[in-house]
């Protein structure tokens, strides 16, 4: 390592910076902009450096490394097109407040603004999906300028960060000095919540008599897991989750009513609808949560917990905001609040007469294969003890209603954005950084399509990643909008005719494959890819072709308003 | 309603960019904008002229407040304040209309800052309201040409 006060080029300035920010894996594809980057990473041995076969495979890696262990993903990348590849995924991690660094090769600042060869303006392009980037324009700036965008990135809301490294400042040289601090003075997140809001949120609570809890990405951001869990228990208030915030309470428990909105569970809408007091924790009030918005958990006060005063008041109007940690705004409340005294039994009967009436639940044939089953079946293998990264797609919300998450970090998926193709890179960052649970990616067979390539990280570095396809040859949750809403005009959806044998690609890249078609073969599957681990394992689960997602409000309807099964059944065959 | 807002920003390329872009990817309206250095040559200051009703707006000030270059942000319209703008306009001319022009100046405290055979450029300072109203009289003349400021403002007094 070298010393603060040596003199350095603009390179090995970068890697000293990194190690102070203690990054053990980068994600990157080399390219001109970055030839001196990469002339310093050969003799580099302790960060290591992870090659992908696309950008856009880089930042999935880094999002899902991010996710599921909770320190930021890092990425290197050269300019002009090694930077544009990179859009997709920092948009998805802007959307998932993810914590993540791009580092993007410029080309050399003489040059810059003259249409040069590889020239990219990224720092105009992704202005509107980073929390901020930079530019560094003298190699005097890039310690402060690397300092503060891990900074920023992983603090408050975190979010992607993108710095913009000229060829020439890489090269340029002058004395090491590393910001022991960061004072920025534009951005000062509110950590602690208020007193008094606290207080009264306190009295909101002990008042209610079906207060429901609802909970976001931000509680897993946060830590506060434990802390919710205390807070439900002694109050006895029952538990409902966004997609990003499953795991953050027990699925498991009896107080967790799963995930709520458009795939959500009946009884957690309902529950939603019929509330008193409704207290969002970590969560954004997402048009996919929501649904209409005037009809919209009408019954209910509404306390708003989040540490980005942007998402108070954005789409929902709320009674009482509370700006700060959620961490510390669920331990002051457990602070604040006596055991309840309220007995809330006839609020979760009532929950639960809406769970018996329309359960999750599915059919088994003997020889056909259904993705819930199979879902289950890798829930009930893994007993919730894995790491789950999903694609995005029919798959994705059958994971979210079957796969019983009982940790925090153990679901990592695509919310905000919705990216197709971001399973298969996302795991293999999970891998990188997850090495004590299984890795598993449930997956569709139109998104792993869209970053196949990624196979041969996986296989190079012998991650021991479980590839489930559930294969129903259909552009799956696409199909079902046509089926529901666009009169059966299955325009471009079916991929029976072109999708190729899964199987075979996979040992063209060297990766062991296998395929299920029962849910006897499957169960089997599931047990062999879990204990294989000397490397990656695609099982490709030919599922029933034309199931749909239920329940369902359509988009625009209201939550309390749920599609619980196919129209017209005769579709179904 | 009509809302000014005075933000205090980093004054580094691209924040306006930065700024701008904001309004237009959250579709806030934009009606003028204008930025200029301060006393500190690190910090610029931006007005803002938005219109929207109160959620609205109180989601353009978290929305500014948020972006990593603004210092701090100031909705102006409910405190003491002044508010200016300045009006460039060029004017045709012609003998019959010259002291009429020179007259309707005379009024709002206008300047001439150049005459021609056949046209006349006018500076007048005032509130965006005043420079609405100095441009409706002078159109009966013939506008050539006119360049407004966008309004700038500050806090009256010590606060
Ligand atoms: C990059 C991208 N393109 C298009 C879409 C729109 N889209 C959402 S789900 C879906 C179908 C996904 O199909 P598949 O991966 O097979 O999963 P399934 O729904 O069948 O489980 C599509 C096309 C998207 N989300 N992302
Ligand atoms: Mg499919």
């Amino acid at each position: 390592m070298h010393q603060p006060g040596q003199k350095l080029n603009g390179s090995e300035i970068f890697f000293e910076c990194l190690r102070r920010e203690h990054v053990d894996y980068i994600f990157g594809y080399p390219g001109g902009s970055l030839l001196k980057v990469y002339e310093t990473l050969h003799d580099v041995e302790d960060i290591k450096h992870i090659l992908v076969r696309h950008e856009q495979g880089a930042t999935h890696m880094a999002e899902g490394y991010a996710r599921a262990t909770g320190r930021p993903g890092v990425v290197l990348v050269t300019s002009g097109p090694g930077a544009t590849n990179t859009v997709t995924g920092i948009a998805n991690a802007y959307m998932d407040s993810t914590p993540m660094v791009v580092f993007t090769g410029q080309v050399p600042s003489t040059l810059i603004g003259n249409d040069a060869f590889q020239e990219a303006d990224i720092v105009g392009i992704t202005r509107p999906i980073t929390k901020h980037n930079f530019l560094v324009k003298d190699v005097r700036d890039l310690a402060s300028t690397i300092r503060k965008a891990f900074y920023l990135a992983t603090t408050g809301r975190p979010g992607p960060v993108l710095v913009d490294m000229p060829k020439d400042v890489l090269a340029a040289e002058c004395v090491f000095e590393w910001p022991e601090s960061v004072d920025i003075r534009g951005f000062k997140p509110t950590f602690k919540c208020h007193a008094n809001q606290v207080s009264k949120a306190a009295k909101m609570i002990s008042k209610a008599k079906r207060p429901l809890l609802y909970v976001g990405g931000g509680v897993v951001t946060a830590g506060a897991s434990e802390a919710l869990l205390k807070l439900a228990a002694e109050q006895q208030i029952p538990v409902t989750m966004t997609l990003q915030g499953l795991g953050a309470f027990p699925g498991d428990h009896p107080l967790s009513m799963g995930m709520l909105g458009m795939h959500g569970t009946f009884w957690a809408n309902q529950a939603v609808s019929n509330c008193d007091l409704l207290i969002a924790v970590g969560a954004r009030f997402d048009d996919r949560v929501t649904g209409k918005i005037d009809t919209f958990a009408t019954q209910a006060l509404k306390i708003h917990n989040d540490i980005d005063p942007t998402n108070v008041d954005k789409n929902v109007k709320v009674d009482l905001p509370v700006v700060g940690d959620s961490k510390d705004f669920v331990e002051s409340l457990l602070n604040e609040l006596p055991k309840t005294k309220e007995d809330r039994s006839a609020w979760l009967a009532e929950i639960e007469a809406w769970r018996r009436q329309c359960p999750l639940d599915y059919t088994v044939e003997k020889d056909s294969l259904k993705t819930e089953f199979v879902i289950d079946e890798i829930s009930r293998q893994t007993k919730g003890h894995a790491v789950i990264v999903t694609d995005v797609g029919q798959h994705q919300m059958w994971t979210s209603q079957y796969y019983k998450f009982t940790e925090p970090r153990s679901i990592v998926t695509s919310g905000g954005l919705g990216t197709m193709g971001f399973g298969l890179p996302a795991t293999i960052g999970a891998a990188f950084g997850v090495t004590d649970r299984p890795v598993i990616t449930i997956c569709g067979d139109g998104g792993l399509m869209m970053n196949i390539q990624e196979l041969v990280t996986a296989v190079y570095h012998k991650l021991p990643i479980k590839i489930f396809l559930m294969n129903n040859s259909y552009l799956g949750m696409v199909r079902q909008w046509q089926e529901l809403f666009h009169k059966e005009k299955y325009s471009f959806t079916d991929l029976e005719a072109s999708n190729p044998d899964f199987v075979k690609v996979a040992e063209a890249f060297g990766c062991r494959a296998t395929s299920a078609d029962n849910p006897e073969a499957a169960r089997k599957a599931i047990s062999d890819a879990l204990a294989y681990n000397d490397g990656p394992m695609l099982v490709d689960f030919r599922v029933v072709r034309k199931d749909m997602v239920f329940p369902m409000v359509p988009a625009g309807g209201s939550i309390s308003d749920m599609l619980l099964a196919r129209l017209n059944p005769k579709t179904m065959v | 309603m009509k809302h000014l807002i005075s933000v205090l920003v980093e004054n580094k390329f691209g924040t306006l960019n930065r700024v701008a872009a904001m309004f237009s990817a959250r579709g806030f309206n934009l009606e003028s904008i204008s930025i200029g250095e301060t006393e500190d040559p690190e910090v610029s200051r931006m007005t803002i002229v938005t219109r929207g009703e109160d959620r609205i707006i109180s989601q353009v000030l978290k929305q500014l407040n948020r972006l990593v270059d603004t210092i701090k942000v100031t909705d102006l319209t409910h405190q003491p304040h002044v508010e200016r703008e300045l009006l460039l306009m060029s004017l045709k001319l012609s003998k019959s209309t010259q002291h009429e022009i020179f007259e309707l100046s005379n009024v709002f405290k206008g300047k001439v800052v150049d005459i021609k055979q056949k046209s006349i450029t006018i500076e007048v300072i005032g509130s965006p309201d005043k420079i609405n109203t100095a441009i409706d009289m002078f159109r009966p003349f013939g506008i050539r040409e006119l360049a407004r400021s966008g309004a700038v403002a500050i806090h009256r007094g010590d606060s």
